[in-house]
């Protein structure tokens, strides 16, 4: 088994990923790699993996074949307590999957006490803490379905940040918020990138891509067909199927 | 090793699978299934009827009616069945109502079915939103007409699944008769088993029960996933 | 009209039963206070088990349910009562009635708060699982919560059967409420007992059955 450090100092490192349901081959072989505080983006059309690549990397998705190492532990080995390892990779989704029969506090408290057994008032703590960093320091006692989209989803993110991660995974963060309501979380991720959190994001915001990625992947059907920094993907895309996508996009 | 086993096997057979028992029995639970039958089929019909006309008079939404039919419905919910079926029986010859047990049982749970069913039935109609009514209203259809050919059948997919359990579950109460004598199967299997001191002739009736209710709930079961989508 | 008030309101017989009904009232308590949680606890186990993936175990375990659907309660309660002791397994009445409530009550439960279950997202599994909680702990602290409020009415009314149900323990000569009353009524000639034993159950019910209906309408309207 690798050893903490060995890989350098890459977060992440998946090798020859692939997933298949059924008949259907979505990941056809990824190497995906992430230094530690880096952004990196995914782009690519709809269908072509991103999610199910994103899902992988805490084996929310079972992969069919190939490695997931994160901080040097292997996620495949049946030796790896997966449940510690994805407290230690945050995951945000789309659709913010906040429990709605809890406070936003409990929300975020859940795993703390549940999992790491912490106090109430330790964990109650820490997830004030969480709250304040995305700006929703008084809306602990509130339910989520008293929240607008932007404010859960921005809960969903202190929920992944309370457990004190090193990765955190972002699968199209913003999609299903109104435009107005988009800033706001961008704001926060802005801010977590500048504290120096490792992040990968699944997004089609692209202005925020070009600003604020370090890098950039592009995915079409199942493989990944070019990445590099914002630049070379946005303004000086190689294959076709990216200049036909950015082309698009960027409209 | 082997010799106790067998016995064991064998005693339980004795028990419950007497041979002789199920040869000589077989006539009277048969007969008992048809009793059940009988009385289920007319309670069906019978109580799911009552209950719709029952949401018909509801929907004409007469102040005094309505209080009335609440009250026989939350009277029908709140009683046991097995109280009513004592009461009928035993308090009605008193004052002259001489009801044979095979009629009281059908008038207690169709009673009951109807209460439940009105209740279903209601539940259904105000599901389907006042733009229905007011549409259909518009292009001249009547009351009834509106009632018949627009509310009813959008209602009646939210109903199904609840009315198909609720029947069942009645329909299962036949078996209640057995305590003031109806002939139905588990009266004829207590009274074979007084008579012959044996557990086969309950394990005769169980499995008639079985037999009889299982496809029924199977159904239910096809029935709700069927229906699934409405109850979201 | 007299011999109406005689037959069914005689206050008299109704005065003299009071006693007796009252212990029967307090038996078919105690009974609800012992099947109740019975049966849902099983229901829920029932209900837990049925998450497994593996398809032959939810079909067996749906077997297990529909067999118990199927069998009217009152013939399992005297296949309990009367048929187990043939085989060597005596059970006294109240016993006999727990074992047979707890067979029949539990599947009805463990249908309910499966369809809770059903009711509930992926999405709140993989968000509670991507914060490290294992199974056990997403479905306890996340699954079963919503579950089991989303059929609060569907529970709420299935218990209201079981409390109705107690009264066929009067077969097995469990002396609860209705027990009491059918004595009372056997003695006197009257069935006044009986109506008397009907208020008693309105009493408890009536409440319920109202809640019920407002909760019923709130989410049908
Ligand atoms: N659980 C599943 N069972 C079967 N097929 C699935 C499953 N999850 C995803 N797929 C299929 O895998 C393919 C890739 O899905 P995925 O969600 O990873 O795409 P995506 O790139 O995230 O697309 P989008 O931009 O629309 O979110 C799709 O064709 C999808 O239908
Ligand atoms: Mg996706």
């Amino acid at each position: 088994m690798s050893e903490p450090g060995a890989n350098g100092d890459y977060i992440l490192e998946a090798r020859g990923l692939r997933k298949s349901f059924g008949d259907l081959e979505v990941l056809k072989g990824v190497d995906f790699r992430v230094r530690s505080g880096e952004l990196v983006f995914v782009i690519g059309p709809s269908g072509s993996g991103k999610s199910t690549l994103l899902r992988c990397f805490n084996r929310l998705e079972e992969p069919s074949a190939g490695s997931v190492v994160v901080h040097g532990v292997d996620l495949m080995a049946r030796s790896t307590d997966i449940n510690a390892m994805r407290r230690r990779i945050g995951m945000v989704f789309q659709s913010f999957n906040l429990y709605p029969h809890l406070r936003v506090r409990s929300n975020v408290t859940l795993a703390l006490r549940r999992v790491l057994r912490k106090p109430r008032v330790e964990a109650d703590r820490i997830a004030e803490a969480a709250l304040a960093r995305v700006g929703l320091a008084d809306k602990a006692d509130a339910y989520p379905s008293e929240l607008s989209g932007g404010q859960q989803q921005r809960v969903a993110i202190a929920r992944a940040l309370a457990l004190e991660p090193q990765l955190v995974l972002f699968d199209e963060p913003t999609s299903a918020l109104d435009p107005e309501l988009v800033g706001s979380v961008l704001t926060v991720m802005r801010d977590l990138r500048a504290a120096g959190m490792t992040m990968v994001v699944v997004s089609h915001e692209m202005r925020f891509a070009r600003e604020a990625a370090d890098r950039v992947v592009f995915m079409d059907d199942g493989c990944i067909v070019e990445e590099g920094s914002p630049e070379e993907i946005f303004e000086r895309p190689r294959s076709p199927r990216l200049r036909e996508f950015v082309a698009e996009v960027t409209r | 090793m082997a010799t106790p086993e067998l016995s064991a096997w064998q005693r339980f057979v004795e028990t419950f699978f007497r041979p002789d028992l199920l040869a000589e029995y077989s006539d009277d639970i048969a007969l008992g299934m048809v009793v059940t039958c009988e009385v289920a089929v007319l309670v069906l019909v019978c109580g799911t009827a009552l209950g719709l006309l029952l949401a018909y008079l509801r929907a004409l939404r007469f102040r005094a009616l309505n209080f009335l039919i609440v009250v026989f419905v939350d009277v029908m919910r709140a009683l046991p069945p097995l109280v009513l079926i004592l009461l009928f029986y035993f308090g009605l010859p008193s004052v002259g109502i001489s009801l044979s047990s095979f009629v009281v049982l059908w008038l207690v749970l169709t009673l009951v079915l109807a209460a439940f069913a009105e209740e279903i039935f209601w539940a259904g109609m105000l599901s389907v939103r006042d733009g229905q009514w007011q549409a259909a209203r518009s292009t001249g259809l009547g009351f009834n007409q509106t009632l018949v050919w627009v509310i009813l059948p959008q209602a009646v997919r939210m109903t199904v699944p609840p009315l198909t359990n609720r029947a069942i579950a009645i329909t299962k109460n036949t078996a209640l008769g057995t305590v003031i004598g109806v002939g139905e199967i588990l009266n004829q299997a207590t009274t074979a088993q007084s008579f012959t001191g044996s557990a086969t002739p309950l394990m005769m009736g169980a499995i008639a029960y079985v037999v009889l209710f299982v496809p029924v709930v199977m159904l239910g079961r096809w029935v709700e996933t069927r229906f699934a989508w409405k109850r979201a | 009209m007299d011999l109406l008030v005689e037959t069914f309101f005689n206050l008299a017989i109704m005065r003299e039963a009071l006693p007796l009904l009252l212990r029967g009232v307090l038996t078919t308590l105690a009974l609800c206070a012992v099947v109740i949680p019975l049966g849902f606890a099983g229901g829920l186990v029932l209900a837990v088990l049925g998450t497994t993936r593996s398809r032959w175990k939810r079909f067996l375990l749906a077997c297990w349910i529909d067999f118990f659907r199927a069998v009217p309660p009152l013939v399992l309660l005297i296949f309990v009562h009367s048929g187990l002791p043939f085989a060597g397994i005596e059970l006294t009445a109240f016993a006999a009635v727990a074992v047979a409530f707890l067979l029949n009550n539990s599947a009805y439960y463990a249908e309910i708060v499966r369809a809770g279950i059903e009711s509930i997202g992926r999405g709140q599994r993989e968000a509670a699982r991507s914060t490290g909680l294992t199974a056990t702990q997403t479905l306890t602290w996340v699954v079963l919560p919503q579950a089991v409020r989303n059929v609060l009415p569907d529970l709420l009314s299935n218990t209201i059967e079981v409390v109705k149900l107690t009264s066929i323990a009067s077969v097995v000569a469990l002396p609860e409420l209705l027990y009491a009353a059918d004595m009372a009524r056997s003695v006197t000639y009257n069935a006044s007992p009986i109506v008397l034993a009907a208020g008693f159950y309105l009493l408890l019910l009536w409440p319920v059955v109202r809640l019920l209906s407002r909760l019923e309408h709130r989410i049908a309207g």
